[in-house]
C-alpha cells in the first residue's frame, strides 16, 4: 500500500490548488482495493494465466471479502462505541452457521429443490432462526459476559476468550464433533459465463447481499437518528451520555445487531463452504481481527475496505503461493500498519 | 541467602511459605518419593511450565499486555532443538546450537511482533499475536520437509540421558539417563524461574509495574512505555523458548499439538489466572495445581461420565473429551472473582481481610 502512497503523492503535487492533495489522501484507503486488483493482474499475466482467471479470483475475494465485512462489522461498531474488544465474536458466527445449517437440514426437501421459491423459502427460515438465536445470545452475553468488565480491557479479552471456548465446546456437546456437510441447492450453485470467465452464482449472489448490507447500515448511520447517535457514541460517548442519552442501551442495541450479523456471515460461509465444523468462528475470527485493524478500529467504511482488501489477498495468494495465505494477509496488515498506524479510515476519538 | 535467591521478594505469608516449600521439595526428590514413569514424567512438565507459565506471567500480570502467541515462542525453541538433534545427530552441542538458534528466532520475531503492534495501540497487540500465532502454527503443518508436519519430529539425545545409561544405584533407586535428565530439566527450571524472579523485582520490572498500573502516567514520569513494553516482550519469548527447549530434550518429541495448539494457550492464561497475576510464585502454583489436575482428573470425569451414563444430556457435559469447557467455565469465574488468583488471596488473607 505504500505503493498507492507514493503514487497518490506525486499526483497531488501535479494537481493544482490546494485541497486535492487532501481529497487524495481521504480517497486513498478506498483506491487501495482497486490497486491490489491492478498489482494481481499483473503478477497474474505475468504467471503465464489468462483474464479469466483474474476475473474469477477477484469475484471469489470479493464475496469473501464482503462476508467478512458482515462478520466484523458488529466487532468493529461494539469497540467504536464501548471501547469493548469482542474477543468472543466468533462465537457468533459458529452459533449462526450451525443454526442456520441445522434449519436447513430440517427443510431439507424444499432447500434440495429445484426451485428458486422453494429454495427461499428454506433459506429465509434459516437466516432468521440464525440471526434470532445469535441475536438472542448477544443480548445475554452482553449483560452476563461483556457488562461486568467495562473500562477493563485485559479482563475483557481474557474472559471473552473464555467464553468463545465454553461456547464453542457447549455446541460440541450439542451437535457432536463431526463435520457438516450442507451442499447449495441447485438454484445458488452452477457459475455465470461471462466470456471465458466462470463466475459462481453464489458468489455474485453473496456480493450483492454484502453490498446491500452495507448501503443500509451507512443509510441508518448516516441519515437516521439512531445512527447519528451511535456515531455520536462512537466519538464521544460520556458526550452523548451527559446529554440524556442511554449510551448503555444503544450500546446493548449494537452489539446484539452485531451478533446477529456475525450469525448471517457465518450462515453465508457455511453455504460458500458447504461444510462446518465447530472452529469456524475461531479460524474466521483470525480474519476478522485483521480485517478491523486494517480498517481501523471502530470505522464501518475502513471495515468494508479492509475486508475487501484480505478476500481479495486471500484469493490471488491462494491462486499464486498457496502455502503462504494466511501470511499474506498478516503481511497486508503489517504493511497497511506501517503506512497509517491508526488502520485505513482512523476513527476521531473525541477524547 | 535464601533472600537474596529470591532477590528479596519472600513470600510474605506462612501458609503461601509452606506450600512452596512442598512444590519445591516435592519436584526435587520426586524420582525418590514418587518412583514410576508416570510421575517423573508429570514432574518434568510441571517443571517446564512453572518456566513458561512464569515468562507468561511476565508480560499478563506485570506488564498488562496479552499476547496468544507464547505457545509459537515456546514452539520456537522446542522445534530449535528438535531440527537441530536430528540434522546434526544427538550431542550436546546440537542441542545448545538448537535452543540458541530457537531462542534467537523466539526473541527476534517478538521484537517484530513487538514494535509494530505495541507502537500503535497496546489493544492490537492480543489481536496480531493470535494471528500471527496461528499463521506459524499452519506453516508449521506445511513445511512438512523441515518440520515433520502434523507428525511432529522424534528424535535422539545424548545417551547420558537415554535410560540406558546406567550410573549404579542410589537410597534403592536406579541412576539412570532418565534421572539425570530429570535433574538437568529440574536444575534448569530453578534456575530461570529464580532468574525471573529477579527480573521483575529489578528497576526494570518495577517500571513494568508501573506501566501496567497506569502507562499514561509511567510516560509522563519519562519512561518509553513503547521500549519496556517491547523488552518485556522479548524477554517473555525468549524464556518461553528456553522452556521450550527444556520439554523438547526431554520428551525427545516435538510435535504441533504439543507445543503450538491453542489449547496449550488456554492451558497458560489459566494457570496464570488460577495462580495470581503479577506473581511469579503463582505462576508456580498454579502450574504446578493445573497440571496435577490435568492428569488425575480427566480419570475421574471419565468415571463420572459413566456413573452418570443413564442421563442424557449430563453425561455428555461431564466426558472427559469436555475438559474445555469446564476450564473455559473456571478461567471466567476466576478473571471475575478471583482475579488476584491463589496468591493474592493467601496475602489478603494474612491482611485480615
Amino acid at each position: 500500500m505504500s505503493v498507492a502512497n507514493n503514487a497518490g503523492a506525486d499526483q497531488a503535487a501535479a494537481l493544482p490548488g490546494p485541497g486535492a492533495r487532501e481529497r487524495l489522501g481521504r480517497a486513498a484507503p478506498y483506491l487501495a482495493v482497486p490497486l491490489l486488483a491492478a498489482v494481481a493482474l499483473v503478477a497474474i499475466l505475468a504467471q503465464g494465466s489468462s483474464l479469466p482467471t483474474w476475473v474469477t479470483l477477484t469475484v471469489a475475494g470479493l464475496a469473501m471479502g464482503v462476508m467478512l465485512f458482515i462478520m466484523a462489522s458488529g466487532l468493529t461498531l461494539v469497540f467504536g462505541l464501548m471501547d469493548v474488544l469482542n474477543f468472543g465474536h466468533g462465537a457468533f458466527i459458529t452459533v449462526g452457521a450451525y443454526v442456520g445449517v441445522t434449519v436447513l437440514l430440517w427443510l431439507g426437501p424444499a432447500f434440495a429443490a429445484d426451485n428458486v421459491w422453494l429454495n427461499l423459502l428454506a433459506i429465509v427460515p434459516a437466516i432468521a432462526a440464525a440471526m434470532a438465536v445469535a441475536g438472542l445470545g448477544g443480548w445475554f452475553f452482553e449483560r452476563s459476559v461483556v457488562a461486568p468488565v467495562y473500562g477493563a480491557h485485559l479482563k475483557q479479552i481474557l474472559v471473552t476468550m473464555g467464553a468463545l471456548i465454553v461456547t464453542e465446546q457447549l455446541l460440541l456437546a450439542i451437535w457432536g464433533p463431526e463435520r457438516i456437510p450442507i451442499n447449495r441447492p441447485e438454484a445458488l450453485s452452477g457459475a455465470f459465463l461471462v466470456g471465458d470467465a466462470a463466475i459462481e452464482r453464489y458468489r455474485v449472489y453473496a456480493t450483492v447481499l454484502g453490498l446491500a448490507i452495507f448501503g443500509g447500515m451507512v443509510y441508518v448511520l448516516r441519515r437516521t437518528r439512531v445512527g447519528l447517535l451511535v456515531r455520536a457514541g462512537v466519538e464521544n460517548g460520556e458526550m452523548v451520555q451527559a446529554m440524556g442519552y442511554r449510551v448503555r442501551v444503544l450500546f446493548a442495541g449494537v452489539f446484539i445487531v452485531g451478533s446477529a450479523l456475525a450469525a448471517l456471515g457465518g450462515v453465508m460461509w457455511a453455504l460458500y463452504d458447504e461444510v462446518i465444523t465447530v472452529h469456524i468462528g475461531q479460524n474466521l475470527m483470525i480474519m476478522v481481527f485483521i480485517v478491523v485493524i486494517i480498517g481501523g478500529l471502530g470505522s464501518v467504511e475502513g471495515c468494508l475496505v479492509g475486508a475487501l482488501l484480505v478476500g481479495l489477498m486471500t484469493n490471488y495468494t491462494g491462486f499464486l503461493t498457496p502455502t503462504l495465505s494466511l501470511g499474506s494477509t498478516i503481511l497486508l496488515m503489517v504493511v497497511v500498519l506501517m503506512w497509517r498506524p491508526q488502520g485505513l479510515i482512523a476513527v476521531n476519538k473525541g477524547h | 541467602m535464601i533472600r537474596w535467591l529470591l532477590s528479596g521478594d519472600v513470600p510474605r505469608q506462612p501458609v503461601l511459605v509452606v506450600v512452596l516449600a512442598a512444590i519445591l521439595i516435592g519436584l526435587a526428590f520426586t524420582p525418590f518419593l514418587f518412583p514410576g514413569t508416570r510421575t517423573v514424567d508429570t514432574a518434568a512438565r510441571i517443571c517446564v511450565f512453572i518456566v513458561l507459565v512464569a515468562s507468561y506471567d511476565l508480560l499478563l500480570g506485570y506488564t498488562g499486555i496479552v499476547s496468544f502467541a507464547h505457545t509459537m515462542f515456546f514452539g520456537l525453541g522446542a522445534y530449535g532443538v528438535a531440527i537441530a538433534s536430528r540434522n546434526l545427530g544427538a550431542g550436546w552441542d546440537s542441542i545448545l546450537i538448537g535452543t540458541a538458534a530457537g531462542t534467537f528466532c523466539a526473541v527476534v520475531l517478538a521484537l517484530l511482533i513487538g514494535l509494530f503492534s505495541l507502537r500503535v495501540r497496546a489493544i492490537f497487540f492480543a489481536m496480531v499475536t493470535l494471528a500471527v500465532a496461528s499463521a506459524f502454527l499452519i506453516l508449521v503443518s506445511q513445511l512438512f520437509a523441515i518440520t515433520g508436519g502434523e507428525d511432529g519430529l522424534n528424535y535422539r539425545v545424548p545417551r547420558m540421558l537415554t535410560p540406558a545409561f546406567n550410573l549404579g544405584e542410589f537410597l534403592g533407586q536406579r541412576i539412570d539417563g532418565r534421572m539425570i535428565g530429570y535433574y538437568l530439566v529440574f536444575a534448569v527450571a530453578l534456575a530461570l524461574f529464580l532468574l525471573l524472579l529477579r527480573i521483575v523485582n529489578s528497576p526494570f520490572g518495577r517500571v513494568l509495574q508501573a506501566i501496567r498500573e497506569n502507562d499514561f502516567r509511567a510516560e509522563a514520569i519519562g519512561y518509553r512505555t513503547v521500549f519496556y513494553r517491547t523488552a518485556a516482550t522479548c524477554l517473555s519469548a525468549g524464556f518461553a523458548a528456553l522452556a521450550g527447549a527444556l520439554l523438547a530434550v526431554w520428551l525427545r518429541y516435538t510435535g504441533p499439538d504439543t507445543f503450538l495448539s491453542l489449547d496449550i494457550m488456554i492451558d497458560i492464561l489459566l494457570m496464570v489466572v488460577i495462580g495470581g497475576m503479577g506473581t511469579m510464585y503463582g505462576a508456580a502454583i498454579g502450574a504446578t495445581l493445573f497440571i496435577l489436575a490435568e492428569t488425575y482428573l480427566r480419570g475421574v470425569m471419565g468415571w463420572a461420565a459413566e456413573a452418570t451414563g443413564a442421563i442424557p444430556v449430563v453425561t455428555d457435559l461431564v466426558h472427559p473429551d469436555r475438559w474445555l469447557l469446564w476450564l473455559g467455565l473456571l478461567f471466567i469465574l476466576s478473571v471475575y472473582f478471583f482475579p488476584s488468583g491463589i496468591v493474592g488471596r493467601l496475602r489478603l488473607w494474612r491482611h485480615g481481610r
